[in-house]
């Protein structure tokens, strides 16, 4: 019984900790907002301004560039903590890194998927999104970017030790972010055809506990192995 | 006691002197069946009634497009035995099937391009399978690349070996959604020709050269492995009187 | 078991699908035999290597009898 509870407050130390180093860094958490806003601003000037033709390519476009911001950011994920040595800290604790990794994942989730989940909606309106997509967009984005970090924090831990990381952890990352796209844009584009789209939402709820359960296993040896390099 | 066998086959002098007498024959086996596959294939099996001579690439495209996925397999395998039981050859035998895998890819998405050319009028066509290939391009280029990015050789094996494996839990994943996600945007004009029975006369090639090709493979595994190993091995005796001799 | 073509030429050009096919014969060949090569020349830059250090070895043990 003891042990359960000092695994949650584990959690929730580090899960606290991280959200107000988070808020601190107000830059690091506007940063991808910022370069979800630049990004689609440049779709009708590279495109076309017409409102139809964004229209048709909204759901797709907002997700593909929501994907892109939350893999640039997932760089700084472990790296403050690999830096100062307290991940190493964590390895040599007794109890299990499992609970760490899901607290310091959802903590990058909440700065930055919740953020970009919650002005999402409002690009779509720069896109000309159809009024039905919008509560689709918020939902499949809200259970999709958890996702996301959840399989890009196995990437950010297998190059944390490497100094010129980033653009090695977008490669490795984004063909398993396939699965997850595919099935966010079709709710949002089912929505706007008229279509029933719980049941794609259905599949990025099941994706999402998957991962929750699976990707933090994969984190775990991959933080270690950078530790012991 | 039952366990010895495997950790000998763990020596790499042992495997490399192992191996050493099945390179020639397991060779000749893969170039016959290989000249013999090619040739039934490319000049004596009947011309397809709606596709014409263009269907011969099969011969290559299927083979390849087998081995590659199953490759990632062997690939994956062979990380998590490194990563359970320590052994530095499983890493190098997981090295070589990157390498090999990701070329059968390529070779794979390229024929099934150039088929597609005569067959559908263009070079490339977004549909499920080859779509699908075009990720596990990505997953080999991404496993070569992390390897790459190591100084330190443990520690790369280590990370490559777990990309693989987390990649194998993908890619059943991936590959339903891509399938669902072709149903959903099938263009209604595309005919599929490839899907039409295919006629005993031209399976028996084909048969021919998948095992040609899954000898091949076996091949290029080994003689992979043996560069691995003589490359990290040239400090010890055995190697430097191989290379002398 | 009947060679499908009428001449050798109509083999080459396979009514019209001649360079698909055989492009792709020939690249597969190509990267088959890059898979086949780049060992080779790996083990022989190891042999290079090794000769270059032994030559090392004798010429560091020659100067020291010299002396």
């Amino acid at each position: 019984m003891i042990t359960e509870v000092s695994l949650f407050r584990t959690f929730l130390v580090v899960l606290q900790c991280d959200l107000v180093i988070g808020f601190r860094q107000r830059g690091d958490m506007l940063n991808p907002v910022v370069f979800f806003l630049m990004v689609v601003t440049m779709m009708p000037l590279g495109i076309t301004p017409q409102a139809n033709t964004l229209a048709g390519l909204a759901p797709g476009l907002l997700w593909v560039v929501a994907l892109l911001a939350c893999l640039l950011s997932l760089n700084s994920l472990f790296r403050a903590d690999f830096e100062d040595g307290s991940l190493e800290q964590l390895i040599l604790r007794p109890q299990s890194l499992y609970f760490v990794v899901i607290a310091k994942v959802i903590a990058h989730w909440l700065t930055i998927g919740l953020p970009l989940t919650l002005v999402a909606p409002l690009l779509g309106i720069l896109l000309s999104l159809p009024a039905e997509g919008v509560v689709p967009l918020w939902l499949s984005l809200l259970l999709g970017t958890m996702t996301l970090s959840l399989i890009g924090g196995i990437g950010a831990a297998l190059t944390v030790s490497l100094s010129k990381g980033g653009l090695l952890l977008s490669l490795i990352i984004m063909p398993l972010y396939v699965p997850v796209l595919i099935f966010g844009a079709s709710s949002v584009r089912f929505a706007v055809e008229g279509l029933p789209y719980l049941g794609t939402l259905a599949v990025l709820g099941t994706f999402c506990a998957l991962a929750l359960i699976l990707a933090p296993l994969a984190t775990v040896g991959a933080l270690k192995m950078s530790v012991q390099e | 006691m039952g366990w010895q066998w495997f950790h000998r086959l763990g020596s790499p002098r042992w495997f490399y002197e192992k191996t050493s007498r099945w390179m020639f024959w397991l060779a000749l086996v893969t170039v016959v069946l290989l000249i013999v596959g090619t040739v039934w294939g490319l000049a004596f099996a009947p011309m397809d009634s709606k596709q014409g001579n263009s269907y011969r690439i099969i011969f290559i495209h299927v083979p390849t497009a087998f081995l590659a996925l199953a490759g990632y397999y062997v690939m994956a395998i062979a990380g998590a035995v490194g990563i359970i039981w320590q052994i530095k050859l499983s890493y190098m035998v997981m090295r070589s099937a990157a390498t090999i895998g990701a070329v059968l890819t390529f070779i794979a998405l390229l024929t099934g391009a150039v088929w597609g050319k005569p067959t559908w009028g263009t070079w490339w066509v977004w549909d499920a399978r080859i779509t699908s290939m075009l990720v596990l391009f990505f997953l080999y280029l991404g496993v070569i690349a992390l390897q790459g990015a190591y100084q330190n050789g443990v520690t790369a094996n280590k990370a490559s070996a777990i990309l693989a494996l987390v990649g194998t839990v993908n890619i059943p994943i991936i590959y339903k959604s891509v399938d669902w996600w072709f149903t959903l945007h099938q263009p209604a004009t595309l005919k599929f020709m490839g899907e039409s029975s295919i006629d005993i006369s031209m399976a028996y090639p084909l048969l021919v050269m998948i095992s040609g090709f899954y000898c091949l493979y076996a091949w290029l595994m080994l003689h992979w492995t043996r560069a691995e190993i003589v490359e990290s091995e040239q400090k010890t005796v055995w190697v430097r009187d191989l290379l002398k001799g | 078991m009947l060679f499908q073509f009428e001449s050798l030429t109509d083999f080459m050009y396979m009514s019209g699908h001649g360079p698909y096919v055989w492009g792709s014969y020939i690249v597969t060949a190509i990267a088959l035999g890059a898979l086949v090569v780049l060992p080779l020349l790996k083990q022989r830059q190891s042999f290079i290597r090794l000769k270059r250090q032994q030559r090392i070895e004798a010429g560091q043990s020659q100067s020291l009898i010299i002396k």
